[in-house]
């Protein structure tokens, strides 16, 4: 194809994305669409799996029925999240083996959040309420992204995200209304989620790399920091209600600007995660491969056996 | 307790879906397949549901500050009547699907057999249950003929599953005085008769999966009388620490 040739293909492409119209897999798309959208659909499809072990660490644990029931249920629609946003993946022509191996080499990132500990029972209520709260706020503007099937599998993702959120709260809201035992237990992991939560919405837009083209492609609608700031103006009254206190001596609201002023980030902290030094990547990482390498003779044998089924179908045939 | 007998029954055939579900509960997160993972964990969220409604009705038998938590959470372990069987652990995924199908098989029948008993909560609660156990028989049996007829590795793994599993089958119909008294009211299932055409089933379908039938005559047993398996007493430690740590709360 010549250069011109190309040219005007995406001066189409750009004018189909500017009229709000979906790409589909078929459809020509810049290579760099392409990569990019592998990138930021695999690393979603990775957090929510990588997601599960957090909480999964609690499963065991749960302090009753209903809730041991509830917790099964909500880590197993991150499995189902993780299962149609790898499939919107594979419709770009990468197959959910070579993002699997990306995740386990650690070429590809996942969400920073994943790599802290899940310490008492109030941080599941504490990661339904900030994480599932943020990642939200992160979502919403997906469902009408410019890629198709990312789109539409953010519709599902974001309906279950917020039934999550909910669940969240509601865990929180029994645990401060509960024993004093109970409410420093939602007042600790407060504390220890409040600061990764707002990390967990992005560098600072000075310091994010892919923003701008990603407005361009609706892969992002809103920047880094006013996602941060939306998160905090609606999170901080909830806390509020729950009675708890957001750790950060700066936070004020701010009558002028109408939203609230908050304490600085340790951006140093984000870095060190993201690179690999948080307190639970090694874990998390391990969990995933082990998970993986145990289950090989698994996926062998299924797939041996579904060669012998449809090879003595053929000799029927014959 | 005037309903003593119907109590404990309730216990006996509820606590199997606890022990099971709260097995299948570690897996989350950690199966061979995305797929396979969500299918567990489903098969979990059946057993635990109907573990709720069993408790539920044995809570309202019991009276007094009982509730389906207290019964789940707050016994010792020699209180706890499920079979020794769904106490076993995940040692891998041929253990785990063994020990599914080995219970489904039994679970299916049995739930057949208690849509007919006079009581209609039990009744009312197998009816609901048969459709979800149904589907795990399917699953379960899928399984152990894809592994049993995979590949030489995964037919060696479901063998020695099946080799150390099988000691525990029996126990599936040992009758319990509960049970014997429950089968007279014409409430119980009289789990006996179930036997030759449960091992005619698993029989058929393990030879099916290149299987050996194990020929042993020796079988454990006392999980029915809350005599349990080393296993037991750590899946009880996870299991109830929030509720023994922390006594007397609502969550």
């Amino acid at each position: 194809m010549s250069e011109e040739q190309i040219k005007s293909l995406e001066a189409d492409f750009d004018a189909r994305i500017a009229r709000d119209e979906k790409i589909e897999p078929k459809d020509w798309m810049p290579e760099k669409y392409r990569k990019t959208h592998i990138r930021q659909i695999s690393q979603h499809a990775h957090s929510e799996i990588v997601g599960m072990l957090p909480e999964g660490n609690w499963i065991t644990r749960a302090p009753s029925l209903r809730r041991k029931v509830a917790l099964l249920a909500k880590v197993q629609d991150e499995a189902g999240h993780g299962l149609y946003l790898y499939s919107a993946c594979e419709t770009l022509g990468v197959s959910r083996d070579e993002l699997y191996e990306q995740l386990h080499s650690g070429k590809a990132k996942y969400s920073s959040i994943f790599n802290y500990p899940t310490l008492t029972w109030a941080d599941m209520g504490a990661i339904g309420w900030l994480v599932d709260g943020a990642a939200i706020i992160n979502q919403v503007p997906l469902c009408s992204t410019s890629f198709g099937p990312y789109a539409r599998a953010m519709v599902r993702v974001c309906k279950e995200e917020s039934f999550h959120q909910r669940q969240g709260f509601e865990i929180m809201y029994k645990l401060c209304n509960g024993t004093p035992e109970q409410k420093e237990m939602a007042q600790d992991a407060l504390n220890r989620w409040w600061w990764p939560s707002l990390m967990m919405l992005g560098p600072t837009d000075a310091e994010s790399v892919h923003t701008e083209q990603s407005m361009k492609w609706k892969l992002k609608r809103k920047t880094n920091d006013e996602l941060r700031q939306q998160f905090i103006d609606q999170t901080v009254p909830q806390a509020d209600i729950l009675g708890l206190k957001i750790p950060d001596t700066d936070l004020k609201w701010n009558e002028e600007t109408g939203h609230y002023n908050f304490g600085e980030i340790q951006w140093d902290e984000f870095w060190q995660v993201v690179k690999g030094h948080g307190p639970c990547n090694k874990e998390r990482l391990n969990a995933r491969k082990g998970a993986w390498e145990k289950g090989a003779w698994v996926r062998d044998a299924a797939m041996a056996y579904a060669e012998k089924q449809s090879n003595k179908k053929i000799e029927k045939v014959v | 307790m005037k309903n003593e007998n119907l109590y404990n029954y309730i216990l006996g055939i509820a606590d199997n879906n606890l022990i099971l579900g709260q097995r299948l509960g570690e897996l989350c997160g950690h199966g061979p397949s995305l797929e396979t993972d969500i299918a567990c964990t489903n098969i979990s969220l059946d057993l635990l549901g109907q573990v709720r409604s069993y408790y539920q009705y044995a809570s309202k038998l019991k009276g007094d500050n009982v509730t389906e938590d207290s019964i789940a959470f707050l016994r010792k372990e020699k209180e706890y009547v499920n079979v020794l069987l769904v106490e076993q652990p995940n040692t891998d995924f041929a253990y785990t699907i063994v020990r599914q199908f080995l219970f489904d098989i039994y679970n299916n029948l049995f739930l057949e057999e208690l849509q007919k008993s006079h009581d209609i909560t039990l009744v009312a609660i197998a009816k609901k249950s048969i459709k979800e156990v149904s589907y795990h028989r399917r699953f379960s049996s899928d399984w152990v003929k894809r592994l049993g007829d995979g590949t030489k590795e995964s037919n060696l793994k479901v063998q020695e599953a099946v080799d150390n599993l099988w000691t525990y089958t029996d126990e599936l119909f040992h009758l319990t005085d509960a049970d014997k008294a429950m089968v007279k009211e014409g409430i119980g299932v009289d789990v006996t008769v179930l036997k030759s055409k449960y091992y005619k089933i698993v029989n058929t379908l393990l030879t099916e999966a290149n299987i050996v039938i194990p020929d042993s005559k020796w079988f454990q047993k006392g999980g029915k009388e809350g005599i349990h398996t080393e296993h037991m007493g750590y899946l009880l430690n996870d299991m109830q620490f929030m509720q023994r740590t922390y006594p007397n709360m609502e969550w």
